[in-house]
Formats: C-alpha cells, structure tokens, sequence
C-alpha cells in the first residue's frame, strides 16, 4: 500500500482473530492490534486529530509550541506528528516512565520535562497545566479533555471495527480506561449500530508506590470520561496483566504492551457472559505493542520480579 | 466461607489498621451494615447523604465494579472479595 506522507498510515490496524484465547467455542474473539499505527500505538490517531483540531481552531500556529502531559505513549505520538508539520513539541512527562518512551521522545526531537513519578500522570497534567498557564507561546491540546481525542476512535477505530465485522454480530468491546477517550468514542459509534453491544473498561490497579496514573481512584476523573456511557469496569492488577500479556504471545504470536493483556483477562469474563447469552464477537482493542516495555522484563523475569519492576513503571 | 473486604489505607483508621476483614455473605449494604457494626463510623464514610454509594468511592465485588452490577443491591457470596477504594474529593488535578 502506498501513502503520500506517515501521516496517512496512521489507521486502518488489523482486526485478528485469537481463537486459543477464547473460553467457548460460541465466542469470536478478535483483537484490534494499535501497536501497527506508525509510532506503535493507538495515540497516533489522537494525536493527529488533537493537532489537527488545533490548527482548525487557529489555537496551533508555527510560532506556538505544542506542550502536553503524557506517560509516553501520546507524546511519542504528538512527536512524530509536530515532527512532519514542522512545529516544535515539548512533552510533561513522570520521570518513572519506560526508559524507551524517553528513548524514542529524544529521537523524534521532543523536549521533556518531567514531573516527580510517585504523583503519576495527574502529577504530569498538573505541571502541564501550570507551565501553560504561567508561559506564553504553548498550546496544550488535553488530551484528557479535548473531545477530539474521542471523535478520532469515533471516526476510525470504531468505524473500521464495524466495517470488519460487518458479517459478525459484534456482542461487546472492550478497552482500557486512561483518558476515557477510546471507550466514549468507540462505544458511541459502536452503540449506534447495535444499541445492544456491551462496553467494558480495563481499569489499573495500582501498586502501592505507583499511584497516580490516569485512572478515577486518584480522584481526578477525565472529563471525557462518562461513567454512565459504559456497560461494566474491571481492575486488574499488574500480575495478571503480565500474564494474560504472555499468554497473547505464547498462544496466538502476537507481542502487545502490559495493558493488553489486562484488556484479555477482562475479556475472559466478557466472553463467558457472551457465551451464556447465545454467542457472537468479541472486540479487545490492544492499545500499543511490546516493544516499549522490555525495559521492564515482563517476558523475560520470573512472574513475581516481573510483577515488581512493571509496578515500579508507569504501564498503563 | 466468609466474604473478605480489602480495606484501603485512608480507612484503616476505622479498622485498627485492619487491610483485611472478612464478613458474612449478603448485599453490599449488608456488609457495609456489618462493617458499621463493628467499625462505627465506616458507614458514613462509605454513603452518601442519600443512602447510596458515595460518588468518590468505588466498590468491587471480585474486581468489578458495583456501580455497573447492582449497586448496594450487589449479592456478595462466600468466598468472594470485596474491595473498597476511595477517590480523592474534587474532579480537577489542580
């Protein structure tokens, strides 16, 4: 396939069936694999949609720079994108994230500053938010609050799900919780095809020094977020999310990052009720690919190291 | 078997630094009832004026969330784990 510019690249991920990872034969099981767009994750379309927003609005101009709070994945993102527009980007980051984000931020030409990494993400927002409010010449999309970030899964990621499952019967999708942006936009167009279809939130559970990552149990609940907009939410803690991201690998080959796998295990009781209810597709949307966190050893480790060092990271 | 509740740290004061109680099975306002009983207090922290879940907290019943199951009405059953979990007041990082 061919492509004027990486900005058109970003999208139109694989739909893959994983069928040794289904609990009962009546359940497709599918995975929609983010970690395909060009950066390596399912930022890149909210990235373009912020950045692009931002320009529509006149708030984005090329004396500006563009500045947002992130644990990695967005900004690496937002990098590639001001990279090929040519604006300058500067990335809010806890100094606690993978050392590949930091890598791969560097490389793309982002600035970082780094916010203290036992306050977590919220600790990264609020720095965001001080430093735009205090110096002039930023322009911080917010991701947490900029209905561009939903409309982007809107448009494209849920659009594509049902394109391809137009022969299935999509019962229930499921994603991981962190600005509420994929589960609001896919669950909204997902919802106006089948009312019925169930939406079910990933949600971190934390280890006690790792605190503050997007999630509501910091008390700070994204606006983006509508609780009532979603059908259930599961915590899964760091163990089992190793685990069921191991499975993924060994089972079907496919090589995700650590909420992945949380989004499976929550996927295995999804489907069960599936199963319990006549049957049909399943839809995991798997965030970004494991390549950012071999830093942590999650492959590699003993299932309890590997448990302490992915709680020492920000993983979510 | 007993129902056990996994009790967060800003609670513990109630429950003399308890992390752990194990209750007798039935509805999440059953158990917050027992929780009562024996803690005084936790109640109020756990409800809101109006009886129902307080917004800054979230319950879990074997990892779920209650809010999505049936609230206070949720039937908690032996062996099952109940986790409560605080969320700091206000909606804004700032």
């Amino acid at each position: 396939m061919r492509y004027a510019s990486i900005l058109d690249a970003i999208g139109n991920t694989p739909l893959v069936e994983v069928p040794r990872l289904s609990p009962s034969e009546d359940v497709q099981l599918w995975v929609k694999l983010e970690g395909q767009n060009p950066t390596g994750s399912a930022k890149d379309r909210i990235a373009l949609a912020l950045v692009e927003a931002g320009e529509a609005s006149g708030e984005m101009t090329p004396d500006k720079t563009l500045l947002e709070p992130t644990s990695g994945n967005t900004g690496i993102a937002l990098a590639m994108v001001c990279a090929t527009k040519g604006y300058r980007f500067t990335a809010v980051m806890p100094d606690n994230a993978s050392a590949e984000r930091v890598q791969m931020l560097r490389a793309f030409g982002a600035d970082i500053i780094f916010s203290p990494g036992e306050k977590g993400s919220n600790g990264a927002v609020a720095m965001a938010q001080e430093i735009v409010a205090e110096e002039p010449g930023y322009y911080m999309p917010f991701q947490y609050g900029n209905q561009a970030n939903a409309d982007a899964h809107y448009k494209g990621t849920a659009r594509e799900i049902v394109e391809d499952l137009a022969d299935g019967n999509l019962r229930a999708f499921v994603a991981g919780l962190g600005t509420g942006g994929t589960l609001m936009g896919c669950g909204r167009r997902l919802r106006e095809h089948d009312p019925s279809i169930k939406i079910v939130a990933a949600e971190p559970k934390l280890g006690e020094t790792v605190y503050g990552l997007r999630s509501l149990e910091d008390g700070y609940v994204p606006p983006l977020f509508d609780p009532d907009a979603i059908d259930g939410k599961v915590f899964v803690g760091a163990r089992e999310s190793i685990l069921w991201t191991r499975r993924l690998l060994e089972r079907e080959g496919i090589f995700a990052g650590i909420s992945a796998g949380a989004v499976i295990w929550v996927a295995q009781r999804v489907a069960e009720r599936v199963a319990r209810e006549g049957g049909g597709d399943v839809v995991c949307l798997l965030a970004d690919g494991g390549w950012k966190y071999l830093s942590t050893e999650a492959w590699t480790q003993d299932i309890d190291t590997a448990e302490a060092q992915v709680e020492e990271t920000l993983w979510w | 078997m007993p129902v056990s509740v996994r009790i967060p740290t800003v609670f513990r004061k109630f429950t003399n630094n308890e992390s752990v109680v194990e209750v007798e099975p039935g509805t999440i306002a059953a158990i917050v009832d027992q929780l009562d009983g024996r803690y005084p207090g936790l109640k109020s922290q756990l409800l809101a004026d109006g009886g129902e879940l307080h917004r800054f907290v979230n319950v879990y019943v074997n990892d779920e969330d209650a809010r999505y199951l049936d609230k206070l009405d949720t039937q908690v059953s032996e062996g099952d784990t109940v986790s409560l979990l605080p969320s700091v007041a206000g909606g804004s990082p700032s």
